[in-house]
């Protein structure tokens, strides 16, 4: 098991070095000079020129590369471009707030869309199997960002259930302030994962295992929940784990329908501003998260099967 | 005479939507007797595995007809949540695929546990103690150091003794064993069947094994049950089956078994394969593949008759060159 741990470790190191090498290069055939883009049209030549000495975009390639991936390993990503602040600090400010929505949107599809999937799984092809293919037709078609509207106007702008925008100060008043964006997400997670829990379920039911612990005199809740749901929780772990990296993307939009702070915003906004230094430090960030997501997958299944954890 | 264990009384299952079924065993009876091992032989698709999960219920199709009494209660007028406490406790059932029999996710310790727990054993160490006893009568070396070893670590003849021991831990007056072998090599099949036979000597209970080979069943069984295209078609205590079998059947399948001293022959093989479930309409469902049918065969289905005090067949010809006309099933 130890071993098991170590080489998947060690298999996230050269992901991480692909990703680095991939922004670099992304951040380099982008059209648009840096210096224009900071300095504005009206500076001059001599000006840009500095510029480009400073943030080091006249050395040789090689040497940028390398200072850029020294720099992401050791969390060294400069200053923005267009305010001077600490792209680091930018970021851990904003980076609460997205992981904050990820954590809520994931619980709350979870929450929802495994118990709708073990419902649906315990009566195929009968009413609560129909309103689960409804539902998930539903959540794959809706855009987030649509729903995410809706659900603005109707419980904050018509009911004033909940705040219409920003992040929220202290623990309670940030919940309040992330149930709404995290609900909009959950709801495409839930008919992902609900349709998931469905299938796997009714495959593991079938199985030989099922029949005998019914005739070991188990009864239903039993033979559901401890023999089928944990091992369709197999399958589960991968959904859970792609559904989580998709919570993270969804963010950008979500972040943007209801005004709040996160790293998906800062990278729009950035974007938008040309402000390279944070487009780069948050890649890098957003993408060190992706891969530590699926290394939180990879060691779950070593909880979830002993197959893997004893051999 | 003590009441019988098991009693099946004119058993009919049929599967698919109510409106077209497709009838699967029509008319099934026979009985075991308390201590007794009773074999259930037939070929693919003759029905008896759905016979014998039919007694668990727990089969997906219907029995639209006949009585399945242990020890006198009809297990068909029980509602579904009286099964439990009878499953496992009071008949107990082992399967073809010991691989895939077992939860993978939970160790062996557990799995044999829990049986116990459902039936009433709430003691946790008294629990321990009978599983580490249970995995020792059923011979696995070391069973208390592989309490909490998971089924993949176990070879298929292991999995099929932790089955055993699961099955048997709560000491069911009945154990039905569904093809227990016919996964296993042949070196292992021996000792499996062997065993079976010195759980049943320690326990005391009545075996009922489901298998399409009559040498494990002469191996394991005091009396056999024939059964083709889901009805019974012979029945008779195993001696007088190995040596005086009455119907065609039964004779065809005694041919097929392979014999010492016969190898260089060419081994008989009955003709033509299993009419399909339910295309059986009328007559005798063997008669295509019968030597001997006459044109009676065609029209009418025989009834049991009685060729002697345990011995009963289904069949016209035999029945008249032997001069028997009394029908009903064996004693």
């Amino acid at each position: 098991m130890t071993r098991y741990i170590v080489v998947r470790l060690l298999d996230a190191i050269p992901t991480v070095l692909l990703v680095l090498t991939l922004v670099f290069i992304a951040m380099r055939i982008l059209p648009g000079d840096p210096a224009v883009a900071a300095l504005g049209d009206f500076a001059t030549p001599e000006q840009r020129e500095a510029f480009r000495e400073k943030m080091g975009l006249n050395a040789p390639l090689w040497q940028q590369y390398l200072t850029f991936v020294v720099n992401s390993l050791t969390l060294d990503f400069g200053a923005s471009m267009m305010n001077g602040r600490d792209v680091l600090g930018l970021i851990a400010y904003n980076l609460p707030y997205t992981i904050e929505l990820t954590i809520a949107s994931v619980l709350l599809g979870v929450l929802i869309g495994v118990p709708f999937g073990v419902w649906a799984a315990t009566n195929p092809n009968r009413a609560p199997d129909s309103a689960m293919r409804g539902f998930s037709l539903i959540g794959y078609a809706v855009p987030d960002f649509y729903l995410g509207a809706l659900l603005l106007i109707v419980f904050s702008l018509n009911l004033g259930w909940f705040p219409i925008n920003g992040g929220g100060e202290g623990f309670l008043d940030r919940m309040h302030h992330v149930f709404l964006p995290a609900l909009t997400l959950a709801f495409i997670k839930a008919a992902f994962l609900g349709r998931l829990t469905r299938t796997a379920l009714l495959e593991v039911l079938g199985r030989d295992y099922i029949r005998t612990a019914r005739a070991k005199g188990a009864r239903e809740p039993r033979v559901i929940y401890r023999h089928g749901l944990r091992n369709a929780l197999l399958p589960l772990t991968t959904g859970l784990g792609l559904t989580t990296l998709t919570a993270l993307s969804g963010s950008v939009a979500i972040e943007l329908v209801f005004n709040r702070p996160g790293l998906g915003k800062l990278l729009i906004s950035a974007i938008a501003e040309r402000d390279y230094a944070v487009i780069q430090g948050g890649i890098v960030v957003f993408a060190l998260f992706v891969v530590a997501i699926n290394l939180a997958m990879d060691l779950a299944y070593v909880l979830v099967d002993p197959r893997i954890r004893v051999s | 005479m003590t009441p019988d264990l098991l009693r099946l009384t004119d058993v009919t299952i049929e599967f698919g939507s109510p409106k077209k079924p497709i009838r699967v065993v029509e008319g099934v009876s026979f009985s075991i007797g308390r201590g007794e091992s009773v074999g259930l032989v037939g070929e693919s698709g003759s029905g008896k595995s759905v016979t014998s999960l039919a007694i668990m219920r727990l089969i997906g199709g219907r029995v639209v007809q006949g009585r399945i009494e242990f020890e006198g209660r009809n297990l068909l007028d029980l509602p579904a949540s009286a099964l439990p406490e009878i499953r496992g406790r009071d008949i107990a059932m082992i399967f073809q695929e010991p691989m895939s029999s077992l939860n993978p996710l939970m160790t062996v310790g557990d799995q044999i546990g829990e049986a116990l727990l459902l039936h009433g054993w709430r003691d946790r160490t008294k629990r321990r103690e009978r599983t580490i006893e249970m995995l020792r009568l059923v011979g696995i070396p070391n069973a208390e150091g592989r309490l909490g070893a998971y089924p993949h670590q176990f070879s298929g003849g292991m999995r099929q003794r932790v089955m055993i021991a699961m099955a048997v831990a709560c000491e069911p007056k009945l154990l039905i064993a569904d093809e227990p072998t016919t996964a296993l090599d042949v070196t292992i099949q021996a000792q499996v069947l062997d065993l079976m036979k010195t759980v049943r000597r320690e326990l005391g209970m009545a075996i009922l094994l489901i298998s399409h080979d009559l040498g494990v069943i002469a191996d394991v069984c005091e009396r056999v049950v024939v059964m083709y295209a889901g009805r019974v078609v012979e029945e008779a205590d195993i001696r007088t089956i190995l040596t005086r079998p009455q119907h065609p059947y039964t004779r065809g399948l005694l041919r097929s078994v392979p014999r010492r001293g016969h190898e260089a022959e060419r081994l008989y093989q009955i003709p033509g394969s299993v009419p399909p479930a339910g295309s059986i309409r009328q007559g005798c469902p063997f008669r295509d593949r019968c030597e001997l049918a006459v044109s009676r065969c065609a029209e009418e289905m025989p009834p049991m008759f009685r060729f002697g005090p345990s011995q009963s067949a289904a069949c016209w010809v035999t029945a008249a060159a032997e001069g028997v006309t009394q029908a009903g099933a064996a004693a």
